[in-house]
């Protein structure tokens, strides 16, 4: 990827471009520089949309009742998770089956450094300071992730989506013996305490209530993990992340180290991964050996396919459609009266939320590859050119 | 000395299911270069089919028509899902079974309860001495389905038409369109077939123990078993099958004494293990054809 310019004989050598080219008057939407093209807000209407969906999103939690928030808070999390996983699968398309694992190596070495030093069942190193016990798990899952990273050099799709799978069984097994971690099946143990300059936000304060500052947490973190992501898939980086996606011999014919690339992948995966996973539980404050199965795995793959590949806003958007999904399938009993909302009578709407997930996945996958990004950018190009059909 | 021995046969057992199961992954990978992670559910709704059907017709009648129900079922999800799919990339079909899997997973799961579901097997945990040693009836069971299974499947490929085209479509789809071979057809009777061998895998797993609704994850199992053996070679697919229950069984049977510290149940992910290692050494698995890449 380095930029060598040999002098050729044939053409004079290319004036370069300015950095910076000025935009005609009344042409808003046309691009004379790249930069331009790859800016982070690159029309007017991005500029302004981005804007008012900030100023809304700061507003709700002045709105919306406390359990909903919760529930957003969750979003803007399994978000975090979910471009971590659209950076290796989508954008460097290296398949990973194996989110959960990262996950739950997050969320554990997060609870172990925020945990209490006095329990004698449990470890814990007793430091609760948030960005300390964050920045633990999204490292301690990064880690991981550069182990796991040859595998990927040496394999390739399928193969690696098999060994993904393998790694998300050997985790559960893990979780499951490794009582001093995470107190066992069953058991389980708290989570990392949300302590921000010696404010615990999962504890209601005087101003706010613990959803409230939960929200703006995540969300806060949400903004500044998918800025990084944007960032990361507009640069350089990003680009060679694509390049071995459309055909890695290609592009390491073109000069891109192909190893490094994927171990670059897999590390910054296992980065938001870990952060994900080290805040999930947060909200909750409590986890469970069992949580980090093949089915949170599937949820996080559904976020990517269900929101669109290769897009840090289709994540997102993905990542609020899966978390709210079961607030929806719990408003099914009002509706369709022979729907149960326990667990024991069939059928019942957690039934329904895990059928929903399988067919949502095979039916965007057949109607709507792009996903959800898909059906806005369907939506944007009709009004785009509005009245005409093209 | 009876130990090994008695571990041996276990892990053969066991291994014969683990086998059926990797050569349906095995048929399905080589007429669409697929992993179909529906797998696991076509493999319970065999079972539980079976379950239901054994108390009216038995046993023996009840799992030929399970494979036959499951396999139009595998038929008609090739027809829905995945033919639209063709020239997409392998991995989008492949996460389309998983969502598949997802979704019979939960239909079956209301037809198997809360409780573990007996699928009428004769055999139970009864056991036949055989030169001493008392060995359970069952593993001979899996052991001749799988050898039943196999020769059919041998004899199909080989000598019937059918099987000519299948094997011709696998190795090139437009040569053999050209030839007249019906390749889409072929894709369909390969997931019908899969399907099939599924659910009878399905009904011997649940031999002796029953079914409930964890029972799925048996299936994912035969994963290690097809890259081991690599992913395009149904030989390959028994010999790994095989594999894997050894190693399953040997570490049943002695982690627990020798390597204590990696905890309770390690068996259950062993090989999971193995697919690790044999990974690290062979990526195209110990049977599998080296992918020759150009751009």
């Amino acid at each position: 990827m380095t930029a060598v310019r040999e002098p050729s004989s044939e053409s004079p050598t290319p004036t370069p471009a300015p950095a910076k080219g000025r935009r005609p008057l009344g042409r808003p939407l046309l691009h004379t520089a790249y930069g331009q093209d790859m800016a982070l807000l690159n029309t007017g209407a991005k500029k302004v949309s981005v804007l008012v969906l900030l100023v809304v999103a700061l507003l709700l939690p002045f709105l919306l009742e406390d359990d909903l928030l919760r529930l957003l808070a969750t979003g803007c999390v399994l978000a975090i998770g979910a471009i971590g996983l659209n950076l290796v699968t989508g954008y460097a398309g290296q398949v990973s089956l194996g989110h959960a694992f990262f996950l739950g190596i997050g969320a554990y070495t997060a609870a172990v450094v925020s945990g209490d030093p006095d329990d004698d069942r449990l470890w814990g190193l007793g430091i609760t300071f948030l960005p300390v016990w964050l920045l633990a798990g999204g490292l301690a899952a990064a880690l991981v992730g550069l182990v796991v990273a040859p595998l990927a050099s040496r394999l390739r799709g399928l193969y690696l989506a098999i060994v993904t799978l393998g790694l998300v069984f050997l985790g559960t097994h893990v979780w499951n013996e490794w009582d001093a971690v995470t107190g066992g099946i069953g058991v389980g143990r708290p989570a990392a305490d949300p302590v921000l300059f010696g404010v615990d936000l999962s504890r209601r304060s005087e101003v706010f209530s613990a959803d409230q500052q939960l929200y703006l947490l995540m969300f806060v973190l949400l903004c500044v993990f998918a800025l990084l992501g944007r960032n990361i898939a507009r640069s350089a980086m990003g680009r060679s992340f694509a390049a071995v996606r459309d055909r890695d011999i290609a592009a390491e014919v073109t000069g891109v180290d192909v190893r490094k690339v994927k171990r670059r992948a897999f590390v910054i995966s296992g980065f938001y991964a870990g952060c994900a996973g080290a805040l999930l539980y947060s909200i909750t404050g409590y986890l469970d050996p069992s949580s980090f199965g093949l089915l949170l795995s599937v949820q996080f793959v559904a976020m990517v396919l269900i929101g669109g590949v290769s897009t840090i806003s289709g994540s997102i958007m993905g990542a609020f459609f899966i978390a709210l999904l079961p607030r929806l399938t719990r408003e099914l009993p009002e509706y369709l009266p022979f729907m149960s909302s326990s667990a024991t009578e069939t059928p019942n709407v957690f039934q329904v939320e895990t059928l929903l997930y399988g067919l949502l996945i095979v039916a965007f996958l057949l109607l709507e590859p792009r996903g959800l990004f898909g059906l806005w950018v369907r939506i944007r190009n009709y009004w785009k050119a509005w009245p005409f059909s093209y | 000395m009876r130990d090994v021995l008695l571990t041996v046969v276990r892990g053969l057992g066991f291994g014969s299911v683990y086998a059926l199961l990797a050569v349906s992954f095995v048929i399905i990978y080589k007429s669409s270069k697929v992993v179909s992670f529906a797998q696991p559910a076509l493999m319970l709704a065999g079972a539980v089919l079976v379950s239901y059907l054994a108390g009216p017709v038995g046993f023996y009648l009840a799992v030929p028509l399970a494979a036959v129900a499951i396999g139009m079922l595998g038929w008609g999800l090739e027809r829905t899902t995945i033919r639209p799919m063709i020239g997409r990339p392998v991995f989008v079909v492949a996460i389309i079974t998983l969502g598949l899997d997802i979704a019979i997973r939960v239909v079956v799961n209301v037809f198997i309860g809360p409780d573990v579901r007996n699928v009428g097997d004769p055999w139970g945990l009864s056991t036949v001495s055989i030169a001493g040693l008392p060995v359970q009836e069952r593993y001979i069971a899996m052991a001749v389905v799988l050898l039943v299974v196999g020769a059919g499947l041998f004899a199909f490929f080989r000598y019937s038409r059918y099987g000519l085209a299948m094997r011709a479509s696998s190795l090139d789809q437009e040569t053999a369109l050209v030839q007249g071979v019906p390749v889409g057809s072929m894709t369909a009777l390969a997931w019908a077939m899969a399907a099939g061998i599924a659910a009878v895998a399905g009904a011997f797993v649940g031999a002796g123990g029953g079914v409930d609704q964890s029972t799925w994850v048996i299936a994912l199992k035969a994963l290690p078993a097809i890259i081991i053996g690599g992913l395009d070679s149904i030989g390959g697919a028994v010999v790994g099958g095989l594999l894997v229950g050894l190693v399953e069984s040997f570490f049943a049977t002695y982690q627990g004494e020798y390597l204590p510290w990696l905890g309770q149940n390690f068996a259950l992910v062993s090989p999971y293990v193995l697919l690790l290692v044999v990974l690290l050494v062979r990526p195209y698995g110990l049977f599998g054809t080296r992918e020759v890449e150009r751009v």
